[in-house]
């Protein structure tokens, strides 16, 4: 220390503990200091002591402890999010693959629907082309019939117009007969 | 610390270099006097003062948002206790957790108190014997105390190598004892040794400073020991404190 009172001090001080000093000594080892310091230090260790005790050393354990909870509490919460996460993919996925068997089973489910209802216009159709089949027959072999008859009666006619000219009276029975007979010839 | 107009003028007053290295280790009464009785504050009753008002800044004002995220002061505050109280547990397991806050004492006062002492014009309140001494015997008294209310006569096991071959167990006894009664002599004068050491070379050399040619050697020279004192300032408090929980642990398990 060199402050302006250590030149005038020092001659002062350095008599007063010239005793137990050897000239310039060491400070160190001047023995009269002792008391003072030994005071002093006990009530610097004490105060830093109580302070550190009651203050300090609490509070600062307490923010560790803190932030070590902080930090557990994050990571288990980072640790749950990412199983919901994994749930959720799975819901996902699930949801998926049933939407999907859905889709494949009304799919098939229509085309069945279709294929009867196919089946039955089918059947139906079958049916009405087989009826005008059966009338029409019935309608060509009318028409044959009356033809036929026509025939029969044009031939009567005309035998009879013919037996006419020539000069004779024409039996209608006769004509009649004889033409039944050629016809079934 | 030295300042060169202090060395001037003695070299003035006397026609030379005059080297006063040890003054600065000098105890005087702050208010000026010359008495000095046990009670007188100090300039090293400042000093320790001090070293309080720094301990109180960044242990407790440091730390009084508690904030999750630290701040650079409240990182600096969770460095020091996670360190030592790591050392305590480490060294001292468990058991010596309850000591934590006498050995955080010790370390903060010391710590501080060697980083004030750096600062210039300040005063090492622990390059002083008067005060190492008392840190020392504190530890010693109590280490020993605790040992033998822990263990009882237990703890003159320690002294009892047990692991060595009988004949030679008398003899490593006296020299375990005398080993363990030199303990708190080399905890002290090791601590006040180094800063005493340290700052009188700084000294000496601020001493050489006055005379032009060798001055800005003196001023590298300086500088360079201002550094190693830095490193020596928490080396010592480590040491210090790493010591005091080594003997703890022996008062706690004595067995070797």
């Amino acid at each position: 220390m060199a402050t302006e009172t250590h030149d005038a001090g020092q001659a002062a001080v350095d008599m007063a503990h010239g005793a137990a000093e050897s000239g310039p000594g060491m400070p160190q080892l001047d023995f009269a200091t002792f008391p003072n310091q030994i005071f002093w230090l006990v009530v610097t260790l004490v105060v830093i002591y109580l302070i550190l005790s009651r203050v300090a050393l609490p509070r600062i354990g307490g923010i560790l402890a803190e932030r070590a909870g902080t930090i557990t509490n994050d990571l288990a919460a980072a640790e749950d999010l990412k199983a919901r996460a994994a749930e959720a993919e799975e819901a996902y996925n699930k949801a998926l693959a049933e939407a999907r068997s859905e889709a494949q089973r009304i799919s098939a489910e229509a085309r069945a629907e279709i294929q009867a209802d196919l089946d039955l216009a089918i059947e139906k159709a079958d049916a009405d082309i087989a009826a005008k089949t059966a009338e029409s027959e019935k309608a060509i072999a009318a028409i044959r019939a009356s033809a036929l008859e026509s025939i029969e009666a044009v031939a009567k006619d005309t035998a009879a117009e013919i037996v006419t000219a020539l000069g004779f009276k024409a039996n209608a029975a006769a004509v009649t007969g004889a033409i039944t007979e050629r016809m079934k010839g | 610390m030295a300042t060169e107009a202090h060395g001037a003028e003695h070299a003035a007053e006397s026609g030379g270099l005059v080297f006063h290295p040890m003054d600065q280790f000098i105890v005087k009464p702050l208010f000026g006097g010359d008495t000095l009785a046990w009670y007188t504050p100090t300039n090293a009753a400042l000093w320790m003062g001090l070293s309080i008002v720094a301990i109180v800044v960044l242990l407790v004002m440091g730390t009084s948002r508690r904030a999750v995220v630290p701040s650079r002061m409240q990182s600096i505050a969770e460095m020091a206790y996670g360190f030592v109280h790591k050392m305590v547990v480490d060294i001292c397991g468990k058991e010596g957790v309850k000591f934590f806050p006498y050995v955080m004492t010790l370390f903060m006062f010391i710590v501080s108190a060697n980083f004030l002492g750096l600062l210039p014009l300040s005063f090492s309140t622990t390059s002083h014997f008067a005060v190492t001494v008392v840190l020392a015997m504190l530890v010693f008294l109590s280490v020993t105390i605790l040992g033998f209310v822990k263990n009882g006569a237990a703890f003159l096991g320690l002294f009892w190598v047990s692991s060595a071959p009988l004949p030679l167990r008398p003899i490593l006894a006296i020299i375990e004892l005398i080993s363990y009664f030199v303990r708190p002599v080399s905890h002290s004068i090791r601590l006040a040794g180094n800063l005493m050491a340290g700052h009188a070379v700084i000294k000496v050399f601020a001493g050489f400073a006055a005379l032009t040619i060798v001055s800005p050697v003196s001023v590298l020279a300086i500088t360079a020991m201002y550094g190693l004192e830095v490193l020596v300032a928490f080396i010592q408090a480590y040491v210090f404190t790493i010591l005091t929980c080594v003997y703890l642990k022996d008062a706690l398990h004595p067995s070797h």
